[in-house]
């Protein structure tokens, strides 16, 4: 299991980019999404997220992910980046 | 000295009999600057006159204030070209009672000649005007250039209003609208903001997704076969669209080639191109920026047109009917070809047909340049949301994963594979860009239409949905 110690972000509010942040949290997942395309790829968004958020066993952590219309492998990269930097053993 | 000036705004309404229910007309030349429509519309409201159709050539953000007025009554129906997007927005969820009326750029002057739609009371924002009401856009303070949009509403309306910043005496030597069509002549400080009327310089895009395309728009121009003596131009102040100017110019000059015109909207790229010698003439009707205002005021080679002559069907012959090639763009493009310039993926109003329409009806190659997708939403749908210009205008879609000719145009077709262009079938390019994105899903639509778009012919072309509200 990653532990999310500190809170940490990854990416920008550019267009085609996402912003990321992620901190500590005691219990579960807490994922607050916000996307230009929700209407389009929300339902897409919210799964690349959690899929990160598995493949790295994050089990307790808060997110607020701001999409400006990232492509999935961009989500993934910046939701990977921003675990790594709030994880506890870096 | 005879005179039309008049004290003040106010009193011109008066005079011009204004009254409830009638139709009151703009230009759009002073773009994101302008304050004439603002400040009509306030007197206008002052003076309590209600319900009242504004039949502007564009409406930009500047104009947000008229959703005040609209909201009051005091404006209830708009007829425009093109409208941005916070007026769009408003439009869009439903402000209106009555759908906005689209009009292109040449159907607009067409329209108004024919009496289709009447203008009661034209306001010409004037750069500079003497008192009889001679008038031109090449000099004073907020000289926009080409007041090409304007001549119609001056030359049919019933009443007509001049409104400068920039009084001069009589007689104004080369202005744009003669005396004979104007009414009376109002001075104020400022018609506009410089800032927002012309940009300092445009630029081209240095995205290097947009130098692709724009480079490979020029390819397609060059293998086009209409790349020679007596060649014409026309493209939008996109940065792509920029770009590929330049890049076509440096194809031009490489190879001694002098076209006969570079038309539209003018940018400094285009007057760089006739200073090269890769025209002979400029045909202007709208500035975009401070180089073509000046060199539309000092060099002769640089003429103003009228919207009718620019572009309007049903005349004899307009400058569009000989024009060889356009650059265009889309927010939307569909496996047909029908583009769509009014809204973006959403359904929200936020364009409009411009000179789009009639440029690629006109046009001998009619080419759409525009990204795969612009903030992972495709460009490419099965079909677009509003059908702006038709399909069967359109020839070419130039991407930055390659290029889709319209199967109708055979010709083109084989030239450019010859040239060995990366040649993609439209649906196969659809497919690229969404093995990339992934497949949008579609918004629900409203039930209401909100606006009406008519192609250029006069004809109901298609009409736009509101977006219902989260």
């Amino acid at each position: 299991m990653t532990e999310i110690i500190r809170a940490a972000s990854a990416g920008t509010l550019e267009s085609s980019d996402v912003y990321v942040e992620i901190e500590p949290r005691t219990q579960g997942i807490e994922l607050q999404l916000e996307s230009v395309v929700l209407g389009q790829f929300g339902g897409a968004i919210e799964a690349a997220v959690r899929e990160i958020l598995a493949q790295f066993q994050v089990e307790n952590a808060r997110l607020h992910v701001v999409d400006r219309g990232a492509l999935d492998c961009v989500i993934r990269a910046r939701v990977e980046t921003a675990i790594l930097r709030g994880k506890g053993d870096n | 000295m005879n005179s039309k000036l008049v004290a003040s705004l106010r009193e011109a309404i008066g005079l011009a009999g204004l009254h409830d229910g009638m139709t009151i007309s703009f230009h759009h030349h002073l773009r994101n600057g302008d304050h004439v429509l603002n400040m009509v519309l306030e007197e206008i409201a002052g003076l309590g006159i209600r319900e009242l159709t504004v039949n502007a050539s564009s409406i930009f953000d500047v104009h947000a204030p008229i959703l005040e007025h609209i909201q009051n009554h005091v404006v209830t129906k708009l007829q425009c070209d093109y409208m941005a997007a916070t007026v769009g927005r408003a439009v869009s969820q439903g402000i209106l009672d009555t759908p906005v009326e689209f009009r292109t750029h040449g159907g607009r002057p067409r329209d108004i000649a024919l009496g289709r739609t009447p203008i009661d009371v034209a306001f010409i924002a004037a750069p500079t005007a003497d008192p009889m009401g001679n008038c031109s856009g090449k000099y004073g303070k907020s000289a926009c250039g080409s007041l090409g949009y304007a001549f119609a509403d001056a030359r049919y309306a019933k009443k007509v209003v001049v409104i400068t910043d920039n009084l001069v005496p009589y007689p104004l030597q080369d202005w744009s609208i003669p005396e004979t069509d104007v009414d009376y002549v109002v001075t104020v400080d400022a018609i506009g903001d410089p800032k927002g009327i012309v940009s300092g310089t445009t630029r081209i895009t240095r995205d290097p997704v947009g130098l692709v395309m724009a480079s490979q728009a020029a390819q397609v121009i060059r293998h086009s076969g209409l790349l020679k003596d007596g060649f014409s131009f026309q493209t939008g102040a996109g940065g792509a669209s920029l770009a590929a100017a330049k890049f076509l110019k440096d194809i031009m000059v490489a190879e001694g080639i002098q076209g006969s015109f570079g038309l539209g909207g003018i940018t400094g790229y285009m007057v760089d191109m006739l200073r090269a010698g890769c025209f002979r003439s400029l045909l202007d009707v709208q500035c975009f920026d401070l180089q073509a205002v000046e060199s539309i005021r000092d060099d002769p080679r640089h003429q103003e047109i009228s919207a009718q002559h620019y572009a309007a069907p049903g005349d004899r012959s307009a400058v569009v009917d000989s024009l060889d090639v356009v650059i265009l763009g889309a927010t939307e493009i569909d496996t047909d070809f029908n583009v769509n310039v009014h809204t973006d993926s959403s359904g929200s109003i936020m364009g409009g047909s411009g000179g789009h329409s009639d440029t690629a009806a006109g046009a001998k190659l009619a080419m759409i340049i525009a990204p795969m997708f612009r903030a992972r939403l495709p460009i490419i749908t099965d079909h677009v949301t509003c059908i702006s210009t038709p399909g069967r205008d359109i020839d070419v879609l130039v991407t930055q994963g390659g290029i889709a000719v319209n199967p109708n145009n055979t010709e083109l077709q084989r030239r450019l594979s010859d040239a060995g262009l990366p040649l993609l079938d439209i649906r196969a390019l659809k497919e690229k860009a969404e093995a990339i994105t992934g497949k949008p899903r579609a918004l629900p639509r409203g039930d209401r239409v909100i606006a009406q778009v008519f192609g250029r012919e006069g004809q109901l072309q298609d009409v736009i949905y509101n977006v219902p509200q989260k």
